[in-house]
């Protein structure tokens, strides 16, 4: 039942948003067909875009296409991508189910930085702060910041210890950089890195296991992963069960009174 | 210009179960009361559909708005304190219509009379020797059976659904709903605990067992065990919480008002006797002065405190010379010592702990005040064990045996595979107060309204470090005895210091109990010892902290509090109770 409910919206878009998008981005953008698309750095954007679009493969029908997977924090693609690979190594695809990249979260870090949470909307935050490589609570850098100046400085590390940018080097060697930054090897400007990398994991278990309406545990399956249910009205029935009860899990969107 | 404000009979600081409690019984009294919240308006309705564990549990959604205020953290005199920035696991404190008593998960017990005349029972048993010189234990000027009616009443306002502890003080009465559901965790601690010649019973629980009016009227529905308690207002109305019980009952007098948004600066007064209050509204920034005959401070501890040294009254805690009382003793239940607690992995049992309520638990008390014989002990005073199921929720729920990555391939194996294979054990140690220890206002930080922060200075000392080691094998025991395959106990390092995050909602002291003005600032009506018509109510009275959770004291103390305001405002004034010296009474 929750199950069915939660499909719907994202079943319906599938087959029509690729569509509706692609129309609406014409439109914005005065593009007509032998418009001005010229031989601009935008236009070889565009083009791109449209490219890509025309050379995606057909879509399947339970094949959704996130609709909010857009970044509105990060604004540098190359960026983008060390943080996926850097959360997949946290938190791996195996053959228990889905890493990090599948289960959305890289999009819900990128939206959580471009929150309160990344700007430190809820935290004290008069000065002085710490100065000496202070940890993430302490530094006057907010977190957003401390994201972006982690990551830009891991892709660094692999070019200058490896010569390829960090989405593009081995897994091991993705692995080495970011023990180093673990254990503060790496020195980073204004926050200590063992602390970043903390906040990095931390994001990445709450991308991979919150409630799917922040972008990520996508379609839910980091709670089957875990055989969590979700949001559950009552377990009044099962407390006292000696057996381990599996069930579909409830996201918010089933669970929330709604008109 | 602060606008002045037409006068009442008493105005409280705080609407959790503190000041609540003091509303419902002076406003059933006929007095006309005023309660000033701090934060925002909030009903049941606000609870409904807040199964979000991003936003409650990790985002600290019911928190206290550390925008506006925080406090500061050192561990000694002469260092620079560090502002607590953002809330770490427990959050600092709460505020809103209920305070932090909303989001709480209700275990409930009363303390013991050992930890009511704590300092004569050491030194009974052990001799005045074995008490620390810095270590400033002191007699609450209260015995047990003084609080125990008022013990009783906290019980069945709040429908406390227990088991009697078959190592408890007396009581005068049962708990007025029975235990919740057992669930085979539970059952397991208890089955275990037992053969091991302990004596477990149910956690008593604020997390209702079954549908129950309470003495005032006030219905509380039955838990329905969905997991979402700890750090959550309750869908259900069936976890005991102010807004349900005390602030209702109040309502319905006709002789109260809470009005939120109302953060108050200043207890006002002459030197002699309080005026009234100075509060600004937080969204508005408006000021307004409300004159009272009575003034109730019931802002947490920390609130507690900062209004009374902001105030001027009493004298501030001077841990050099050891004059002075306001912000003297301060304890917690510290975490991130190590220790305390084990983790239990079964490999081939599988718990349903994604279900539960905040206060499902079953206990021992066999090490709790004098149970446990500390002749040979490293530490005074004791600790609990306990086992609770208040529901694992998806993100915390990653548990790894120890030597395990944190993170990366074997750590996401492991966590799927033990996600519902371990359960926890831990311990609740009582706190010893130090002349070290104590609460002052920081030089460096201010709140938003320039107004400058609580600082707390506080260190570890072999006494919790002790303490925190022999709950870790106690609960390892337990632990093999409910056949574990893997058991885990955190390490205490030898040299494990306290940081911010090692203070918790369970925080006191700084506005002491006692008979002695000279070492301590209110009576044990809570009544201020230089200024009769204002009681500081709340945990900021204890003189130590008593090893379980503290909310039933608290409540306690204030319906005693309650009973001495009433008794204040029929009468003539005056204090409640003579001052003593501490030679006259120990
Ligand atoms: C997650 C969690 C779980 C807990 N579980 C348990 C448990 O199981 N058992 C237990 O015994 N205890 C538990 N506690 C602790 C318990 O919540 C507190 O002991 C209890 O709520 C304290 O009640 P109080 O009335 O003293 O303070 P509060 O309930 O905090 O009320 C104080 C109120 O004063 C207001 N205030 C403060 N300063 C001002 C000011 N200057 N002006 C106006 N208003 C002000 C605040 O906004 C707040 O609403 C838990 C706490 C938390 C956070
Ligand atoms: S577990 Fe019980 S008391 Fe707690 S929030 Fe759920 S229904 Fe309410």
């Amino acid at each position: 039942m929750a199950d069915k409910k939660d499909m719907k919206p994202g079943k319906s878009s599938a087959k029509q948003a690729p569509d509706a998008s692609r129309r609406q981005f014409m439109k914005n953008s005065g593009l007509v067909v032998g418009g001005v698309a010229g031989g601009s750095l935008l236009g070889g954007l565009l083009t791109n875009q449209f490219k890509s679009d025309k050379s995606a493969p057909v879509k399947t029908e339970d094949q959704k296409v996130e609709l909010t997977e857009a970044r509105m924090f990060f604004e540098r693609y190359e960026d983008f991508v060390v943080l996926e690979q850097a959360t997949e190594r946290i938190l791996p695809k195996d053959d228990n189910g889905p890493g990090a990249i599948e289960l959305g979260v890289p999009y819900f870090i990128d939206k959580q930085m471009a929150g309160s949470w990344g700007i430190n909307g809820t935290d004290y935050r008069q000065g002085p702060f710490l100065k000496n490589d202070p940890p993430v609570d302490q530094t006057s850098l907010n977190r957003g910041q401390v994201i972006i100046t982690g990551i830009r400085k891991m892709n660094e590390e692999s070019k200058n210890r490896f010569d390829v940018t960090f989405d593009k080097a081995e897994e091991e060697q993705q692995i080495e950089i970011l023990q180093d930054f673990e254990s503060s090897k790496v020195k980073l400007r204004g926050v200590n890195a063992g602390s970043m990398f903390q906040l990095l994991r931390e994001l990445t278990m709450e991308g991979a296991y919150s409630d799917p309406l922040y972008g990520g545990n996508r379609n839910m399956a980091g709670w089957k992963m875990q055989e969590f249910p979700g949001a559950v009205p009552s377990y009044a029935d099962i407390i006292e069960k000696e057996e381990f009860v599996k069930r579909d899990p409830m996201s918010l969107t089933s669970y929330q009174q709604k008109s | 210009m602060a606008e002045k404000l037409d006068k009442v009979d008493v105005v409280v600081v705080g609407s959790g179960w503190a000041g609540g409690i003091a509303a419902a019984e002076l406003s059933k009294a006929g007095y006309k009361v005023v309660c000033l919240e701090r934060g925002k308006e909030r009903s049941t309705k606000d609870f409904v559909g807040s199964k979000d564990e991003l936003r409650y549990t990790k985002r600290h959604e019911l928190a206290q708005d550390l925008t506006k205020q925080t406090m500061t953290f050192r561990n000694n005199v002469g260092e620079d304190a560090i502002p607590m920035r953002k809330h770490n696991g427990y959050p600092i404190y709460d505020e809103g219509t209920g305070g932090t008593s909303v989001h709480w998960s209700g275990w409930s017990y009363r303390w013991l009379p050992f930890d009511f005349e704590i300092r004569s029972k050491i030194i009974e048993k052990y001799g005045e020797e074995r008490i620390p010189k810095d270590m400033i234990v002191q007699d609450w000027g209260v015995t047990y059976d003084d609080m125990e009616p008022y013990y009783d009443k906290w019980e069945k306002t709040a429908g406390i659904s227990g088991e009697v502890n078959p190592l408890g003080p007396p009581r005068s009465d049962e708990y007025p709903n029975p235990p919740m559901k057992e669930s085979p965790a539970i059952r397991l601690f208890a089955d275990a605990t037992k053969k091991l010649g302990y004596h477990p019973f149910r956690m008593p629980a604020a997390t209702v067992s079954q549908q129950y009016v309470n003495p005032d009227g006030e219905t509380i529905n039955a838990c329905v065990f969905c997991a979402f308690c700890s750090m959550y207002g309750c869908d259900f109305a069936a976890k005991a919480d102010p807004i349900v019980t005390v602030l209702k009952t109040a309502q319905k007098t006709g002789n109260f008002e809470i009005r939120n948004n109302a953060h108050v600066k200043r207890i006002l007064h002459d030197g002699k006797k309080a005026t009234g209050v100075l509060y600004v509204d937080p969204l508005t920034l408006e000021e307004f002065e409300q004159p009272a005959d009575l003034v109730v401070s019931a802002a947490f501890f920390s609130g507690n405190n900062r209004l009374m040294m902001l105030s001027g009254i009493g004298e501030q805690y001077n841990p050099e010379t050891g004059k002075g009382v306001i912000g003297k003793n301060f304890t917690s239940h510290y975490t991130g010592i190590g220790g305390n607690a084990a983790t239990a992995y079964f490999e081939d049992k599988k718990f349903n702990t994604f279900a539960g309520a905040g206060a499902l638990g079953c206990v021992i008390d066999d090490f709790n005040g004098d149970h446990i014989d500390n002749t040979d002990t490293d530490f005074l005073h004791g600790f609990n064990i306990s086992i609770f199921q208040d529901g694992a929720a998806a993100i915390a729920n990653n548990r790894v045996p120890q030597g395990t990555p944190y993170w990366g391939k074997e750590f996401k194996e492991k966590s799927v595979h033990y996600a519902h294979r371990y359960l926890n054990i831990g311990g609740m140690q009582g706190t010893m107060p130090y002349t070290h220890n104590y609460l002052d206002l920081d030089p460096t930080y201010k709140d938003v309204y320039g107004d400058p922060l609580l600082r707390i200075t506080a260190k570890f000392t072999d006494q919790e470090r002790n303490m925190a080691k022999m709950i870790a094998e106690k609960c390892a025991e337990i632990a093999e005895e409910m056949g574990a395959d893997i058991i885990d106990t955190p390490p205490v390092a030898d040299d494990v210091e306290m940081t911010s995050s090692s203070v918790n909602t369970h925080a006191a002291g700084g506005v002491i109990m006692g008979v002695d003005p000279e070492t301590s600032a209110v009576n044990t009506y809570s009544q201020v010892w230089g200024m009769e018509n204002v009681f500081v109510v709340g945990g900021s009275s204890f003189p130590h902290f008593g090893n379980s959770n503290p909310t039933e004291t608290i409540g306690a103390f204030a319906y005693r509090a309650a009973e001495g305001m009433i008794k204040y405002l029929k009468g003539d004034g005056g204090l409640l109770v003579e001052s003593k010296t501490s030679k006259e009474t120990v």
